[in-house]
């Protein structure tokens, strides 16, 4: 797991991290109540750590509020709670990733995840079809799963995940 | 060499439709009958930029559309037409179409080809009926009529030998065009001594007859032209060369491959169509240059300061302050240097009103002059876009219910002439735009009992004057006994309200009856930047747009009364307002939920006043105005938000917004969980 003392310059470490093998796909993976998640991580802008919001009122609870990003307004989004998973705390180690959703024209939302944990190299043919649940559960917002180090990592649609409606 | 083109087409397309407003402005300024020289030129050169530059481009529909309309024009500009009302009309058509056409290759999309070949009939039906001054001048125009021949004047410069053209060769391509006489003029052949072999020192003077267009005998001297001197006149008039070089130089014009023919008229270079999406904002020289002084200034009060910075001591605090000061000036300077870019003349948005009362008063039989004061008032640029249609309305509805029939008007005394007049200047941080008509005034009886049949007064109440006024506003509100296309739908100055309202500006009417009446809009003069105080409730910040806050009180004992205990309202002087208490609108924890606590900040919106309840009054300050939209969506209550001075995102109230809250509170979800920071 990846220490986030300093909020962000962890993208650079990615960076160096070496080129993408051909046909392959690079997803960041993070961690969120005990359970594995991965986004791709060219829709990610950066990763920084958790720093005071401001609240909108009258919004679902999981929109934390909005963030100044260097003069933008950026929602600021509870996974866990949009998950309806316990609330945890913030702390120093809570950290935001700012990702690009591709909705009606680009928007810019950041997500709470309780921690960073890798970038990750997977083949297409890796990845699984989201498994389905029917009525119990929806998993529209999974684009598949793959195993990485005998983990199971969730991927991600962060376009339908973060689409307006679903953050309201 | 290719090049290519398509660079150019933007450039284009803005040329052309700044050349239509020039046209359609000439138009409309051409008094009948007495056709002032220079509009008549300046609507031709538009005319014939546009056929030069569409021509290059290969838009063959407009320019041929165009040559038309060029030829109307040029013989007007001649002289050898009157200019009548009808081809005044036309050529406003035309304009029209034209605009249609661009828009239309700008986007991609078809020309409407059935609008078009309309106009270009009535075009050359006008042609086509003879010109008044000189008829035997039909010469000029090539292509609709036949000039028996044509009279050239050809003197070679000396030096045209050498270009590689040979006159001999020339005349034999004349003489395939038709019967051909020609004179040598050898005056200036030197002896025989002197001779230089291979200069050229004879002219030739030729007739050419029979049906020969003059394109194709420019056709021949064109690899010359420049090399000689060339007279090209129509046979029969052998007296009057002018309009005939006139005609040449229009065609070497044409052979510019730049559309930038465009007459360099100074108030024309920041016109900017108000149709099209102003997706770029032309600006003066002058105000980047400014704007480059103040960042220049900038700079050096940086480096001044990071000098001080370095190796600081506090004897030197006092040169600290000062830097900080200089800092603040700078800062501020640049920041209206830069609203100043975003700031244009308001006759981008009077600019149309020429002609849509043009039109619409021809339609409703009146007689109307349009008088506009103040065209170069600056205003935002979002500004200018979004109150145009509210111009139009209030306009549209002054030319209809306003002003009088002609008959109307010579019976109730006045010049059968109306007027409207619009009229912009700056008053304080605003702008206020007037639309003054001299008309019959709003009818007081009719408004009133339309009020009371619609349920909206109760009959037998007796209203003031002003109150009568603002029912017009009221959603739904029309008096127009026909609904015509003009206006009376119905739907009308509730929507023109609401649109300026959410510009942040209001709008208000006053009328004397048989007088006239007059609307007045003030707006702000940037939607960007907004002057607003800053309150504190519970733990959050908040901005109260400063426009709309009547007054701040402290709650007294004994002055708040409870309406079916339930609403609270404050009795202020003779009025009752409503208290919305903030905290519990937004869900938060107040400092002290005792109304003798807070502050009522006392708003007023729509005519209506509400006070909101907060703990505390902060700072005044101007605001950058962000969006919420951009990366989130509209949140009801608020208007955007800005970064206060600590990097922190503050919340700007919209109070109409507020009021619907209030009116219809939210599901209350989950209280919110708090949150360590």
């Amino acid at each position: 797991m990846i220490e986030l003392n300093q909020s962000n310059e962890i993208l650079d470490m990615f960076e160096v991290m070496g080129s993408v093998e051909a046909g392959m796909q690079q997803y960041l993976t993070f961690e969120l109540n005990q359970e594995d998640y991965g986004v791709e991580i060219l829709r990610v802008q950066e990763i920084k750590g958790w720093d005071y919001v401001t609240p909108i009122p009258n919004t679902p609870a999981h929109l934390c509020g909005v963030l100044n990003l260097r003069g933008a307004i950026v929602p600021i989004v509870d996974l866990r709670l949009l998950f309806d998973m316990p609330f945890k705390p913030y702390t120093k180690t809570t950290v935001v990733v700012v990702l690009k959703v591709q909705d009606v024209t680009q928007r810019t939302v950041g997500i709470v995840v309780d921690a960073v944990s890798d970038a990750h190299n997977v083949h297409p043919e890796e990845i699984q079809p989201a498994p389905d649940f029917g009525e119990q559960l929806s998993t529209e917002f999974i684009a598949g799963i793959t195993r990485m180090d005998d983990k199971m990592v969730m991927l991600l649609d962060v376009d339908k995940l973060l689409s307006s409606e679903q953050i309201g | 060499m290719s090049i290519d083109v398509s660079q150019f087409h933007q450039v284009f397309f803005e040329e052309s439709f700044e050349g239509l407003d020039a046209m359609e402005m000439g138009l409309l300024s051409m008094q009948e009958g007495s056709p002032d020289a220079e509009t008549i030129n300046t609507i031709f050169r538009a005319a014939h930029s546009i056929k030069g530059g569409a021509g290059t481009f290969g838009f063959s529909q407009v320019s041929e559309f165009t040559h038309g309309l060029e030829t109307l024009l040029d013989q007007m500009r001649n002289g050898e037409r009157d200019v009548s009302q009808q081809a005044i009309n036309t050529l406003l058509q035309s304009v029209d179409v034209l605009r249609e056409m661009l828009t239309a290759v700008q986007q991609g999309a078809e020309i409407d080809k059935a609008s078009a070949e309309m106009v270009s009939h009535e075009l050359e039906a006008l042609l086509q009926s003879g010109t008044t001054a000189a008829s035997q001048q039909e010469a000029e125009a090539p292509v609709l009529t036949k000039p028996s021949g044509w009279h050239i004047y050809f003197k070679p410069h000396p030096h045209l030998l050498q270009t590689g053209n040979d006159p001999v060769r020339m005349l034999h391509e004349l003489a395939e065009l038709g019967e051909l006489s020609v004179q040598m003029e050898s005056s200036a052949l030197p002896a025989f001594s002197d001779l230089e072999p291979e200069d050229c020192y004879l002219a030739w003077t030729i007739e050419l007859r029979g049906d020969v267009a003059l394109e194709q005998v420019n056709e021949i001297f064109e690899w010359v032209e420049g090399d000689c001197e060339l007279a090209i006149t129509a046979l029969p008039d052998e007296a009057d060369h002018k309009p005939a070089e006139a005609e040449v130089e229009a065609a070497h014009d044409e052979m510019a491959t730049v559309p930038a023919a465009v007459a360099p008229n100074p108030a024309e270079t920041k016109k900017v169509t108000a149709e099209t999406a102003m997706s770029s904002i032309r600006v003066g020289t002058d105000k980047v240059d400014s704007l480059i002084n103040l960042v220049g200034e900038l700079v050096i009060t940086q480096s001044m300061l990071s000098q001080l910075g370095e190796n600081f001591d506090p004897s030197r605090l006092q040169q600290l302050v000062d830097g900080l000061e200089q800092l603040e000036r700078n800062t501020r300077e640049l920041q209206e240097g830069i609203m100043r870019i975003r700031m244009l003349p308001i006759s981008f948005a009077f600019n149309r009103f020429p002609r849509l009362v043009h039109d619409l008063s021809a339609k409703m039989g009146k007689q109307v002059e349009l008088k506009l004061t103040g065209e170069q008032t600056e205003l935002d640029k979002t500004v200018m876009e979004k109150i145009g249609d509210p111009l139009v309305h209030l306009v549209r509805n002054s030319l209809d219910h306003g002003l009088e029939t002609p008959e109307k008007r010579r019976a109730a005394g006045k010049t059968e002439t109306g007027l409207l007049h619009l009229n912009a200047y700056h008053q304080g941080g605003t702008i206020v735009i007037e639309i003054s008509d001299d008309g019959a005034g709003l009818n007081e009886d009719k408004i009133l009992s339309k009020a009371i049949e619609r349920g909206l007064v109760a009959s037998g109440e007796s209203l003031s004057p002003e109150k009568i006024h603002e029912l017009i506003f009221m959603p739904g509100f029309s008096t127009a006994d026909v609904v015509s296309d003009v206006s009376g739908r119905g739907v009308g100055m509730d929507v023109v309200r609401k649109n300026i309202n959410s510009l942040g500006g209001s709008v208000e009417v006053s009328s004397t009856a048989g007088v006239g009446s007059t609307f007045t809009i003030r707006l702000p003069l940037t939607l960007a930047i907004m002057d607003g105080q800053t309150i504190q409730v519970g733990d959050q910040r908040y901005i109260i747009p400063l426009i709309s806050i009547i007054e701040s009180v402290e709650i007294k004992p004994g002055t708040v009364k409870q309406v079916t205990g339930k609403g609270e309202v404050y009795s202020l002087r003779d009025e009752y307002v409503p208290i919305i208490r903030l905290y519990d609108l937004f869900n938060l924890t107040p400092r002290s939920d005792r109304l003798e606590d807070g502050l009522l900040v006392v708003v007023e919106f729509e005519d209506r006043k509400v006070g909101l309840l907060v703990d505390e009054l902060l700072a005044q300050q101007q605001v950058v105005i962000k969006s919420l939209e951009s990366n989130y969506r509209k949140v009801t209550g608020m208007a955007g938000a800005t970064i206060l001075g600590d990097g922190t995102v503050a919340l700007i109230l919209d109070i109409s917004g507020l009021l619907t809250l209030y009116r219809n509170p939210p599901q209350q979800s989950a209280a919110k969980t708090i949150r360590a920071a």
